[in-house]
């Protein structure tokens, strides 16, 4: 049984999700998308801390709601003015999207609620199975390499991160 | 023996092939001409020495207690196919083999210099001489072979160098389309060499490896020759339409024989062969490829003994040819085509002779390898003899820029060495004593005779044919009536230069002399000495005939008169049969054309383009079609793409929950 | 009332769904962008919530998470930098006007 607080938290957070997104990608104004999906990206953090993962929900927090929004804002600003509405969607483009998407939403749903494996534990259970995850063992985990020890992938990660910054330079810089 | 002379033998004119061929465009003539005659000149001397060791050293290695021994001097492996599909590369001695030595180094030795006069003013002298070295490479490659595949492989390439030097003049239509007809006529005629090698070596290769047969190479001669028994056991016992299949195998083998050989009914090629330039006629078309055939013949004797049938086969081939080719020689107007069919009919009388003879002795024969060294004997002076008549040949044609004897005619005052050396070879030819076509077909008769009496009184016929030809040619030439073009040339025909007179001499006194040489000695079927004497009634019917023969021709060509034209008008129809070769090109035209162009290929010709391109062109425009009407799904909209990849995907996760479900 | 796996999916499912539809319905190329940001963000919560629920004694949910991220940014800083070139090239963000991917 878990705590009153965690269900009304999941609750708050769940609904502004679903809220937000279905708003991110209805609204007309470009520089409010990105603000509603700033609070999408916030409450998938919220996620992440009441799941127990607080390095996670701080890294989303900071890379993706801070450091990636930012260069959003940006280059949002850099494309167009801020008034600027996206014009009205033709019903036909309207429709597709529709189709698609209830048509995700209905398979997944209906997956979902077939699978045996949702009659797992309780968000209670799971954090008092599972140990808390501290920092020396994140650190472990990424300078390892043993079995479940990812020093290779971070290498890796660190390289396309280097490309990414020179790519990213070489495409943007004025000729 | 050292392996190094051999080796030269054969390193030489390969050398020489690729120094005149590579460097031959930045030597002058002169040059070129000088190291193709000092090099060929050479391979003379090695080549006499080695048969000269082998035949008067006395050494043990050749000649064990009288009987010539056959010398494998080195064999190396080269192609392994399995452990008895071995193909070695390697040099054989044995009697016929020196003999050939001899015979192919000093023709080509004589045609080399006497092309250096024959040939002065032809653009691409130096190719030519370079032709003729890979010809005298592969030729001796071809008698020196260890087993069958040697030989085969040596037997191609003088077929390569014969197609080059036919068609060495290959700006004319008729010398490009004879090299191509010598080529494709030859090469269908090894195709059934090559079967009859590999049903051989089939059997060979699958005998226990304890019986005689042992584990050597199924292609080597020496083990083949030696257990001709044991071969014919290999078989065991099938056969294949009434023959075992031994003789089949050797009658397909011998097929490719009657190719080279221009054999009925494959001798289409040779008479188109004389297009290529005359000493070319003389080396390769008279004195040793063409009688690669006989050679084989030879070569297999053991074998074709313990298949008897295949025997009487050849005899029975030689003989149609040999009459065949001596009544369309009597008819034919250019003097090169005479002398092929003379050599065509030469070639049949070698072959009739192997036919008749047998490795065992015969009840009532007092020597049943008698035709196996004759033929071998007549090989050698008929090489000597013909050559010297096809380079006489030359030199007239040099003189006269014609092959035809209406355009000669009383040329024996203007020619005196050319008169008198064909006139030798003409009398060697015809039989005369004491020239040295005498005693080899006096032999060659006899050994006939001994066989069938049907054999020796055709031959004899033969032989009789043979004399009236070659004399009516001479007679034409040399006498009848003086050209009256003569005068008109600013210079009268005239003896040709040195270069070119010189073989003719040599070979000349060769002919004169060579049929004293006691062959028997050298040459018999088993290494035997056998020695050599005149059968008295076989010499006096042949002399006679001949004599006959000659005295007929005498009286017809030797003034001018009315006698040939009213024998020609006698017979229309035999004359004008004989002279276009009793339609034999004809025939093989209708065939080609006829039916396997028009019938046969047109039929595929159409399944091909119909059938087989319709389906592939099928294929093309089904795919072209489809691609037109699906290209305007990759519109380049991404979000068009995210539509389909995503409805994919949803796709397969029904299909998958499905059937999880 | 117990917080199982399936409460935490199914915002997970509806946040994919949304960004699917704005990816197909949107024009400008950031709001495209926006939702595949949607897309990217369902998938790594799916990720820890199957570790946290099914293998909580593990860690390479969060592991991929992390590394998602991290690589995330490394795409999003290039498709701007791509986005503002070609704004620079024909004055607008409309994934209409770029159709030349097709050879």
């Amino acid at each position: 049984m878990d705590s009153v607080a965690n269900i009304i938290l999941y609750f708050v957070v769940a609904i502004a999700i679903i809220v937000f997104s279905v708003m991110t990608v209805t609204s007309r104004k470009i520089l409010r998308a990105a603000t509603y999906l700033l609070f999408v990206l916030l409450a998938v953090g919220v996620f992440y801390f009441q799941l127990g993962y607080q390095f996670l929900g701080a890294v989303q927090i900071a890379v993706y709601a801070g450091g990636i929004m930012v260069l959003f804002v940006f280059s949002i600003l850099l494309t167009r003015r801020p008034d600027d509405k996206a014009p009205l969607l033709d019903s036909h483009r309207r429709a597709i999207g529709i189709t698609v998407a209830v048509a995700g939403v209905a398979l997944l749903t209906g997956a979902l609620f077939t699978m045996p494996l949702i009659d797992g534990m309780s968000l209670t259970q799971c954090l008092s199975a599972g140990p808390e995850v501290t920092m020396k063992q994140i650190g472990e985990l990424f300078t390892g390499t043993a079995r479940f020890q990812y020093l290779l992938p971070f290498e890796a990660i660190s390289v396309l991160l280097l490309a990414c910054i020179i790519g990213g330079v070489t495409v943007a810089r004025k000729r | 023996m050292a392996s190094t002379l051999p080796i030269l033998i054969l390193a030489i004119p390969f050398a020489m092939f690729l120094i005149l061929g590579i460097g031959g465009v930045k030597m002058s003539r002169k040059l070129a001409g000088t190291l193709g005659i000092l090099a060929n000149g050479t391979l003379a001397v090695l080549a006499y020495i080695v048969a000269f060791t082998y035949f008067f050293s006395g050494n043990p290695e050749f000649i064990v207690d009288g009987v010539r021994q056959q010398v494998q001097v080195f064999d190396v492996t080269w192609l392994a196919f399995t452990e008895r599909m071995v193909v070695n590369i390697g040099f054989l001695l044995d009697p016929i083999c020196a003999m050939m030595l001899i015979v192919i180094t000093t023709i080509s030795f004589m045609v080399h210099l006497y092309s250096w006069g024959y040939m002065e003013h032809e653009p691409g002298f130096q190719r030519y001489y370079a032709f003729l070295s890979l010809f005298t490479f592969s030729m001796l490659g071809l008698v020196v072979a260890t087993n069958i595949f040697q030989m085969y492989i040596f037997w191609e390439l003088v077929g390569v160098s014969s197609f080059l030097l036919i068609g060495f003049f290959y700006k004319l239509p008729s010398a490009v389309s004879a090299s191509k007809k010598a080529f494709i006529v030859t090469r269908f005629a090894d195709l059934f060499m090559l079967i009859g090698i590999l049903v051989l070596s089939y059997c060979v290769s699958h005998t226990p490896e304890e019986g005689p047969l042992g584990t050597a190479s199924a292609f080597n001669f020496l083990m083949l020759n030696a257990h001709p028994t044991n071969v014919l056991a290999s078989t065991l016992g099938a056969t294949f339409m009434g023959g075992s299949v031994l003789t089949w195998a050797m009658v397909l083998i011998f097929v490719g024989g009657m190719g080279k050989s221009a054999m009925l009914p494959l001798h289409i090629w040779l008479p188109d062969a004389m297009e290529g330039p005359t000493p070319v006629s003389a080396l390769i078309h008279a004195a040793t490829m063409v009688v690669a055939g006989v050679y084989l013949v030879a070569r297999f004797f053991p074998l074709f003994c313990v298949v008897p049938d295949s025997l009487t086969f050849i005899a029975i081939v030689g003989a149609i040819t040999a009459f065949y080719a001596a009544v369309v020689a009597c008819a034919q107007i250019d003097i090169k085509r005479i002398l092929a069919f003379s050599t065509i009919s030469q070639i049949a009388f070698m072959m009739v002779s192997l036919g008749c003879a047998f490795d065992q002795p015969i009840e009532g024969v007092h020597y049943s390898g008698l035709g196996y060294m004759a033929g071998m004997f007549h090989l050698f002076t008929h090489a000597m003899f013909k050559a010297l008549l096809f380079l006489g040949a030359g030199a007239l044609i040099h003189a006269v820029h014609s092959n035809n004897y209406t355009a000669m005619g009383g040329l024996h005052k203007y020619m005196p060495i050319t008169h008198i050396t064909f006139l030798i070879g003409c009398l060697a030819i015809a039989g005369i004593c004491p020239f040295s076509g005498f005693f080899s077909k006096d032999e060659m008769l006899a050994a006939m005779f001994a066989r069938h009496w049907f054999f020796g009184a055709w031959m004899t016929m033969v032989a009789g044919l043979t004399a009236f030809y070659m004399f009516r040619m001479y007679f034409l030439v040399f006498w009848w009536e003086e050209n009256p073009d003569y005068k008109k040339h600013d210079h009268k025909p005239h003896d040709a230069p040195w270069q070119m007179s010189l073989p003719l001499i040599v070979l000349a006194l060769i002919s004169c002399v060579a049929g004293f040489i006691p062959f028997g000695e050298f040459v018999t079927f088993n290494g035997e000495p056998y020695h050599i004497h005149i059968e008295p009634q076989v010499a006096a019917v042949s002399l006679t005939v001949a004599v006959l023969s000659i005295a007929l021709a005498f009286v017809m060509y030797f003034k001018k008169n009315a006698l040939p034209s009213k024998f020609k008008n006698a017979m229309p129809a035999l004359w004008q049969a004989a002279h276009r070769r009793f339609y034999w090109d004809e025939i093989y035209l209708f065939i080609t054309r006829n039916i396997i162009f028009d019938i046969i290929c047109k039929s595929i010709a159409w399944f091909d383009r119909h059938i087989i391109d319709g389906a592939m062109d099928s294929m093309a425009s089904v795919t072209q079609w489809a691609s037109v009407r699906i290209k305007g799904m990759q519109s380049g909209t991404v979000q068009a793409y995210v539509i389909w990849y995503f409805l994919g995907a949803v796709v397969l996760a029904a299909i998958t929950w499905l059937c999880i479900l | 009332m117990d917080l199982t796996m399936l409460w935490y999916l199914v915002p997970s499912i509806i946040m994919f769904c949304a960004g699917v539809f704005g990816f197909v319905t949107r024009k400008n190329m950031i709001a495209l962008l926006l939702s595949l940001e949607l897309m990217l963000n369902s998938a790594d919560l799916n990720f820890v919530v199957f570790n946290r629920f099914l293998f909580p004694g593990q860690f390479e949910g969060m592991v991929f998470t992390l590394f998602a991220i991290a690589i995330a940014a490394a795409e999003t800083a290039i498709a701007i930098a791509i986005i503002i070139n070609i704004y620079r090239e024909i004055g607008n963000t409309d994934i209409n006007s770029v159709k030349k991917m097709k050879f």
